[in-house]
């Protein structure tokens, strides 16, 4: 790739999205797309509807109103697995690896739906199922490059330091090779060598393996110098929508980041 | 010294994901087969075969069981004494009504049965999770237990409700003494403590791991819980199955439905809670805690030369054995089987303290 990249066409198309639990709206009518191979940050203060989000588009929850078409094609209620399955990976803002597994365990776990040998096959260990096995393991291997863990490989994932840790969640995400990839607060608590890191990462992902990234962020510095187009969210309501820099001037989002006076 | 890796380097991801990646690893459990299968039977007496080793095998194979269940996919169980019922009974009818059926037929479809039983009693999994779904299972053990006692067919009409069996005859061989029992249970449990490493150690294995760890972000990443859940109890019971019909056939000869009760359910867990959750080798552990420790404890006061009344020897036994209980799980919750880790990491790095 190198130099300039293409956005392509949209991906994903959210139209009058609207989600609410009892009396709590956590979104209302929200309107945003995503473009192939772009970078696109959703921000917004706390409670602002962004995680719901990211749960509405890989089939956690179901919107109570509005459409999303995924790949050109509208989807009913998808549950997780058909949106993993469609290609859509997440990391998670709260760390959630599968804590007893080992570093190259928890990544394997992204092949998991790659992998098709039978329970028998399994059990005897048949050449068919090592060989699988053993394919999926370079693949992995790859990722483990990729994110530069290989130290880590068979230590235990509840060993690793936060930073790490991190680093594992989206090392698990990338090994699905996902179309769509869902971060989210991919930098919390991080100190600045490892946001450093961990930017560097998502440019190259989207750089390399051309994957289009939805991310949820803080930070603005990193927000504004790594994405493509920012949406911003305050109370589950869509406030701006535009390039880094229409954002940085939007009085809507400054108000909603700074407070209003009354 | 003895126990180091070092200088073992892999150039193969094939020679990193075999069973046991360390050389020493490997002849230890060379060293273990050989001792089991060879030296073993000209050592032990026909009492330690019929009351500590062939218990202890067929209680590991079913404690190994439940663990898939347990300690992998993390679905608690306390009713698995039914699915050991549903096995026994199961072989005890296969045996009666197509006899020529080989006894390793038996034992295999013994198990598919119990699996299938296993599998129904896995459905309420996919709602309820925790202590509610012990409570769920616990109704498998209740309604196994009625079912036997009730279902005259099942007993074949004895009056008594106990079954008896036959002698076991594999392709002429005759399973009948102790020495014979043993070797047949050894060669058994071996076959299918490998099939549950190897499943453990591929995808279905890690798709249970996922459900037991974090069951939302195994969803997200597409591994559906319904497949994973239904299958950790499936494979469980039908592990549960083949050891409940051995425990029949092998251990027992004749039985009642008492013979599968909540206690052994209870012992199950136990076991596999001592010997360490999500541990092959733990359930090993734990089977052999429990079925030779209160053996030892009430063996020891002769040893010693103190001479109890039989009533004293008992009360002292079951006391001690619960406080020895409560003392390995305060020193390590994780189990034997996280000791015995604990001290192969020290050996490791042995003589030095780093």
């Amino acid at each position: 790739m190198g130099g300039g990249k293409t956005i392509g066409d949209v991906v994903l198309d959210l139209q009058g999205i609207s989600l609410s639990f009892g009396g709590v709206r956590a979104l209302q009518d929200v309107t945003f797309d995503v473009r192939e191979h772009e970078v696109r940050a959703i921000i917004g203060p706390n409670g602002a509807g962004k995680s719901s989000m990211l749960n509405v588009i890989n089939g956690v929850y179901h919107p109570q109103q509005g459409t999303v078409s995924y790949l050109g094609a509208k989807r009913h209620d998808v549950n997780t697995h058909e949106a993993a399955v469609q290609g859509i990976a997440r990391t998670f803002q709260n760390i959630a690896l599968f804590k007893g597994m080992s570093v190259l365990d928890n990544i394997m776990t992204g092949r998991n739906l790659r992998m098709k040998s039978g329970l028998l096959a399994q059990a005897f260990r048949l050449p068919s199922a090592e060989r699988e096995e053993l394919e999926h393991r370079e693949a992995v291997e790859q990722v483990i490059d990729f994110l530069e863990i290989q130290a880590h490989r068979k230590t235990p994932v509840g060993r690793l330091p936060y930073g790490l840790q991190k680093r594992v969640d989206l090392a698990r995400a990338l090994a699905m090779e996902p179309k769509l990839l869902l971060l989210d607060e991919p930098m919390a608590g991080m100190n600045v060598e490892e946001k450093q890191d961990m930017c560097r990462f998502i440019l190259d992902v989207n750089d390399q393996f051309g994957t289009t990234i939805v991310l949820i962020e803080h930070d603005m510095g990193v927000v504004m110098d790594i994405s493509d187009r920012v949406i911003v969210l305050d109370y589950g309501k869509k406030i701006g929508d535009g390039t880094p820099d229409e954002i940085r001037g939007n009085q809507a989002v400054i108000d909603a980041y700074l407070g209003v006076s009354h | 010294m003895l126990y180091r890796e070092n200088g073992q380097f892999k150039t193969s991801y094939r020679a990193d994901q075999q069973m046991l990646p360390i050389l020493q690893d490997r002849i230890f459990m060379g060293l273990l087969l050989v001792f089991v299968f060879v030296v073993a039977p000209f050592v032990f007496s026909n009492y330690f075969f019929l009351s500590i080793l062939i218990p202890f095998l067929i209680l590991a194979l079913a404690a190994l069981g439940l663990n898939l269940l347990v300690g992998y996919c993390g679905q608690i169980s306390i009713g698995h004494a039914a699915f050991m019922s549903v096995g026994a009974y199961a072989a005890y009818n296969l045996v009666l009504r197509v006899p020529q059926l080989n006894f390793l037929v038996v034992l295999v479809l013994a198990g598919l049965i119990a699996a299938l039983v296993g599998l129904l009693f896995g459905i309420p999994s996919l709602r309820i999770r925790g202590l509610y779904l012990a409570v769920a299972t616990l109704a498998a053990q209740f309604f196994m237990d009625w079912v036997f006692a009730r279902v005259k067919w099942f007993t074949n009409y004895a009056p008594s409700g106990s079954v008896s069996t036959a002698t076991i005859d594999i392709f002429g061989f005759q399973i009948n003494s102790p020495v014979r029992k043993y070797l047949f249970l050894a060669a058994v449990v071996t076959v299918f403590a490998i099939l549950a490493k190897n499943l453990v150690r591929s995808h279905l294995g890690r798709a249970w791991m996922a459900m037991r760890d974090m069951d939302v972000a195994a969803e997200v990443i597409g591994i559906r819980p319904v497949y994973a859940k239904l299958t950790a109890f499936a494979v469980s019971s039908f592990y549960v199955g083949v050891a409940g019909a051995l425990w029949g056939f092998v251990h027992l000869g004749s039985w009642e439905p008492l013979a599968f009760s909540i206690t052994l359910s209870l012992n199950l867990l136990f076991m596999i809670i001592i010997g360490g959750m999500g541990s092959i080798l733990g359930s090993f552990f734990g089977a052999f805690f429990i079925v030779a420790l209160p053996i030892l404890l009430n063996r020891a006061p002769d040893w010693l030369g103190i001479h109890l009344s039989t009533a004293m020897v008992s009360h002292l036994e079951s006391m001690i054995f619960g406080a020895l209980i409560i003392f390995f799980l305060i020193v390590e919750p994780q189990g034997l089987a996280r000791l015995w880790s604990i001290g192969k990491e020290k050996l490791r790095l042995w003589p030095f303290p780093h």
